[in-house]
């Protein structure tokens, strides 16, 4: 049985964490506010530029000129997996799904005899990745000294991968980040970055049925297009791993709140009882030493 | 004319206008109502909507009938578009010069900067 005075310093110390995960909810819910405008601030640029793209790319799918990075370079041996995730832990699951996603299917590349190399984005998803696949890491982007994540960080991300894709490093490049659902619902997606894929628009018809002049020439457009639609994608995978982080870190932090709240309680019931205790077993000796004279 | 001037962070404009100019590749070109549709590349210049200018330093530009967007990757209006930003922008293209599979575009490149930044002084 815990001492009155042990109580009490548990209790205190639970106090002191619940403020902890009560500030850390707060900054959460509004970094989450800020992340969730970037990204819809965003998304205008991307759904064009995939609007464009696909019309483009279906032109041009067949043609035997088409750019690598359309058509890919007719191998799928190597894959380059970049794994997105957190700077920073004390966010649930947030940065442990993106890696099970990205472990589960390099294990299966692995066994299907397909080469693997992996690019991180995020200390944690590196710290978690080193254990099994330290050998197929192949590099590393670090932003904890980044606020808030802008185009300069995806361009960069995406320059170092086609550099790697015109060394002939690698045959497909699959990127892995959460997608924000909601406070409490985060999903780990891939996306394939090279050869690129593009979400066929939906019931637009109107551009569908539109002929482009393209100056200069389609596949031109296509060249100078495709190596900023993966800078394109890699941001606005970033963006959803910004949010969803935040998004993350908000309910785990208020799941925490909660705990403490209810360990609080139990502990504070717990003091009281003993409290009750000790005067009861004063008041007994009181009066047994009262009876006795 | 609907006209949008998009950068992957923000929309940065989205107005009426019943002209645009537009630095394309291949040439400045004007696009008033019922342009054919068209998709250009821009090389660094002026986008200039109704009397107000934007720097933009490449991308491209999407006209169709239901209005243009200019997507650039970095647009900011002319006011705020600084020397030094412009002057840095020199540089990487300049670097990029020796790296670059078409040696007569990257150098086109430094020439569109260099022409940018006489312009707005």
């Amino acid at each position: 049985m815990p001492s009155l005075k042990d109580l009490k310093i548990r209790i205190d110390s639970v106090k002191s964490t619940r403020k902890i995960t009560k500030a850390m909810q707060m900054v959460a819910a509004a970094k989450l506010r800020r992340a969730e405008e970037s990204a819809q601030a965003a998304r205008p640029y991307a759904e064009r530029m995939n609007a464009v793209l696909s019309n483009l790319a279906r032109g041009a799918k067949n043609s035997p000129t088409a750019p690598k990075l359309l058509t890919g370079t007719g191998r799928e041996q190597t894959y380059l997996l970049i794994v997105a995730t957190a700077e920073r832990g004390l966010c649930g699951g947030f940065n442990s799904s993106i890696v099970r996603l990205a472990r589960y299917e390099a294990n299966k590349l692995l066994a299907d005899g397909k080469t693997v190399k992996i690019l991180t984005v995020g200390k944690k998803g590196r710290e978690q990745l080193r254990r099994d696949m330290g050998d197929h890491l192949i590099g590393h982007v670090d932003l904890s000294e980044v606020k808030n994540v802008g185009y300069g960080n995806a361009h960069e991300i995406a320059q170092d991968v086609l550099a790697r894709f015109a060394a002939g490093e690698f045959d497909v490049c699959k990127i892995y980040y959460n997608t924000f659902q909601s406070v409490i619902s985060q999903i780990p997606t891939a996306t394939q970055l090279i050869p690129a894929t593009f979400d066929e628009p939906e019931g637009e018809a109107a551009s569908q049925g539109t002929l482009y002049d393209y100056e200069p020439d389609e596949e031109a457009i296509l060249a100078d297009l495709l190596p900023r639609s993966i800078a394109t994608q890699i941001f606005t995978a970033l963006l959803e791993n910004a949010a969803s982080e935040q998004g993350a870190r908000m309910s785990a932090m208020d799941n925490a709140t909660r705990n403490a709240g209810d360990m609080i309680d139990r502990l504070t019931i717990q003091y009281n009882r003993s409290r009750q205790a000790a005067i009861t077993n004063e008041l007994i000796e009181i009066i047994s030493g009262a009876e006795a004279l | 004319m609907r006209v949008d001037i998009v950068t992957p962070e923000r929309q940065l404009v989205s107005t009426e206008a019943d002209r645009v100019q537009i630095p394309g590749t291949e040439g400045e070109m004007t696009v008033m109502d019922h342009h054919a549709p068209t998709v250009t590349t821009l090389r660094p210049g002026i986008v200039t909507v109704s009397g107000d200018a934007y720097v933009v330093t490449g991308g491209f530009a999407e006209i169709s009938e239901s209005g243009t967007s200019i997507l650039a990757e970095h647009a900011v209006p002319q006011a705020e578009a600084s020397r030094e930003m412009l002057e840095a922008l020199r540089k990487d293209a300049e670097e990029a010069v020796d790296s670059a599979p078409d040696k007569i575009a990257a150098r086109q490149r430094v020439n569109d900067i260099a022409e940018l930044i006489r312009r707005i002084g």
